[in-house]
């Protein structure tokens, strides 16, 4: 076991514990993005940064990556942390305003303003989606293209990969994009882009497992295969 | 799209690891760009999926997914030759071949593309054309530049490269002399053998210059294609029992008349060769 402090709370936890979950464990909240339970850590957005060491030897740390250390300490909300953070979170929204999930943050954190070149995303590549058809959906459908200002996140050719199964995953877990339709009506549907979808459920035979995050998933509804209707 | 190629070069990368980076360099060389079926041929090879491949092949700027033109020609922008007008030489080449940087021309002869810096800056400003280095470019010679490039700047030239002379060899049989002064290439007599593939039988002449790659055959022989060689005087099959260092097949054994015997691939489009001098 390795003893830490957070915030003054001293507390012991397990070797290979990250700074992330022994505060969460105590209920100190540190606002994430990329991270997500089940999904390998990967430190992509910076939000939620904490200081650890002493004095002049302080510094700013991604707790969802660090591992505890022994005697280590750890402040969660200092006036450095609280002002990377919110310079996180403008950045943010210089990138993606439209989400609603940044926006959140922003008033959460108190950002009432954007200082910078105003772009219009639909993706801030925190990876949760690549993570996501790789580790939990076997799929390998999703990967990283290009680098640097040009890096994308898409499928390789950027066509239907064969190795996806439609299950919607990617979607499910994206905090930024919202392309998630939530209505079933036709009027209030937001794309209509899933009546177009082949019905992942009827490719069930094609993959060993069909799991599905498309719940409610219109496609379904309307042809009478949705659990409600049966 | 010959996929036996592609399975070769990921057999040959088995050894080393299966180094993604060198097994598309591989494909990149023989094809001058990333075709997709080749991706896919090697994901199901290495084990490694489709999307990993796809962006180690977008992630570097050496690799392109587009076809190339025959030409490369690369201006470099880098910092030293920037100041020395780099920019101007660029817009020079864009003018002259009516394309954008990273584009192929329409009858797929030129591609240009700008580059950061080639490590070669006390030359700037520097143009690089088929691996063949301009330095002190001026926008007056670009033309000629062109011009270069057009007629192959891959020619053997002669004098003065001292890697490239003129041998005369015998049958290892026979002894019979295969110089063939009635057909000249790259201005000398050429070496003549017999050969057949398939249901094809003829004549094949190969260059007497050591170095030079370049042949005079009846048939057209497709790329990849092995063909048996033989004596045209004893009519003995010639095939030694070293194998090609590049390609791995048996190869083919030439006296050579001062004393020695140079061995080349009968594979077409394999440059695998070795010279054993006594």
């Amino acid at each position: 076991m390795i003893n830490i402090t957070i915030n003054g709370a001293v507390l012991s936890v397990e070797k290979g514990t990250t700074i992330l979950e022994a505060a969460q464990f105590l209920g100190f909240p540190i606002p994430t993005l990329c991270h997500m339970a089940g999904l390998t850590p990967y430190g992509a957005c910076r939000l939620c940064v904490v200081e650890i060491g002493e004095g002049s030897r302080a510094k700013l740390v991604s707790s969802c990556t660090y591992p505890c250390e022994e005697g280590m300490k750890i402040r969660t909300s200092t006036a450095r942390v609280v002002k990377a953070r919110k310079m996180v979170i403008e950045l943010l929204l210089a990138s993606c305003p439209q989400s609603k999930t940044i926006q959140d943050l922003a008033s959460t954190y108190d950002v009432r303003q954007q200082r910078f070149k105003q772009e219009w995303e639909t993706c801030i590549m925190c990876g949760r989606c690549v993570r996501m058809c790789h580790e939990q959906m076997t799929g390998n459908a999703l990967g990283y293209h290009g680098r640097g200002e040009t890096r994308t996140i898409g499928t390789p050719f950027n066509i239907k990969s064969e190795e996806c199964r439609l299950c919607g995953g990617c979607i499910y877990v994206c905090p930024a994009c919202q392309l998630r339709c939530t209505y079933t009506d036709k009027e209030q549907a937001i794309c209509n882009g899933c009546v177009n979808l082949s019905l992942p459920c009827v490719e069930k035979d094609k993959f060993k497992e069909m799991m599905c995050y498309m719940d409610p998933c219109v496609a379904c509804e309307i042809s009478g295969t949705h659990y409600s209707n049966l | 799209m010959c996929d036996t190629t592609v399975l070769r070069i990921v057999e040959k990368h088995k050894s080393d690891g299966d180094g993604i980076i060198s097994i598309l360099e591989d494909i990149q060389s023989k094809y001058s760009y990333l075709p997709e079926s080749a991706l896919k041929t090697v994901a199901e090879q290495t084990g490694k999926s489709l999307v990993d491949i796809y962006g180690v092949a977008t992630f570097y700027r050496f690799f392109s997914l587009k076809p190339k033109g025959k030409h490369l020609i690369n201006c470099c922008l880098g910092t030293a030759c920037h100041v020395r007008g780099g920019q101007t030489i660029a817009d020079e080449f864009e003018k002259k071949l009516k394309i954008k940087p990273g584009d192929t021309t329409i009858d797929k002869e030129f591609t240009f593309e700008t580059v950061n810096c080639l490590g070669a800056c006390a030359l700037g400003p520097v143009t690089v054309v088929d691996g063949h280095y301009f330095s002190k470019v001026k926008t007056t010679i670009v033309k000629q530049i062109l011009d270069e490039a057009k007629k192959g700047l891959d020619s053997i030239k002669v004098e003065g490269d001292k890697r490239i002379f003129p041998v005369e060899v015998s049958c290892t049989k026979c002894n019979h002399t295969l110089m063939d002064n009635e057909v000249i290439i790259d201005d000398f007599p050429s070496i003549r053998l017999t050969i057949a593939f398939k249901d094809k039988h003829g004549s094949l002449r190969l260059s007497g210059m050591y170095g030079s790659y370049n042949i005079v055959s009846e048939y057209e022989i497709p790329e990849e294609a092995i063909a048996n060689f033989f004596c045209p005087h004893c009519n003995a099959e010639m095939k030694s029992p070293t194998i090609c260092p590049e390609c791995g097949e048996y190869m083919i054994p030439l006296m050579l008349k001062g004393g020695g015997i140079v061995q080349v691939c009968p594979r077409r489009g394999c440059k695998g060769h070795l010279l054993d001098l006594f």
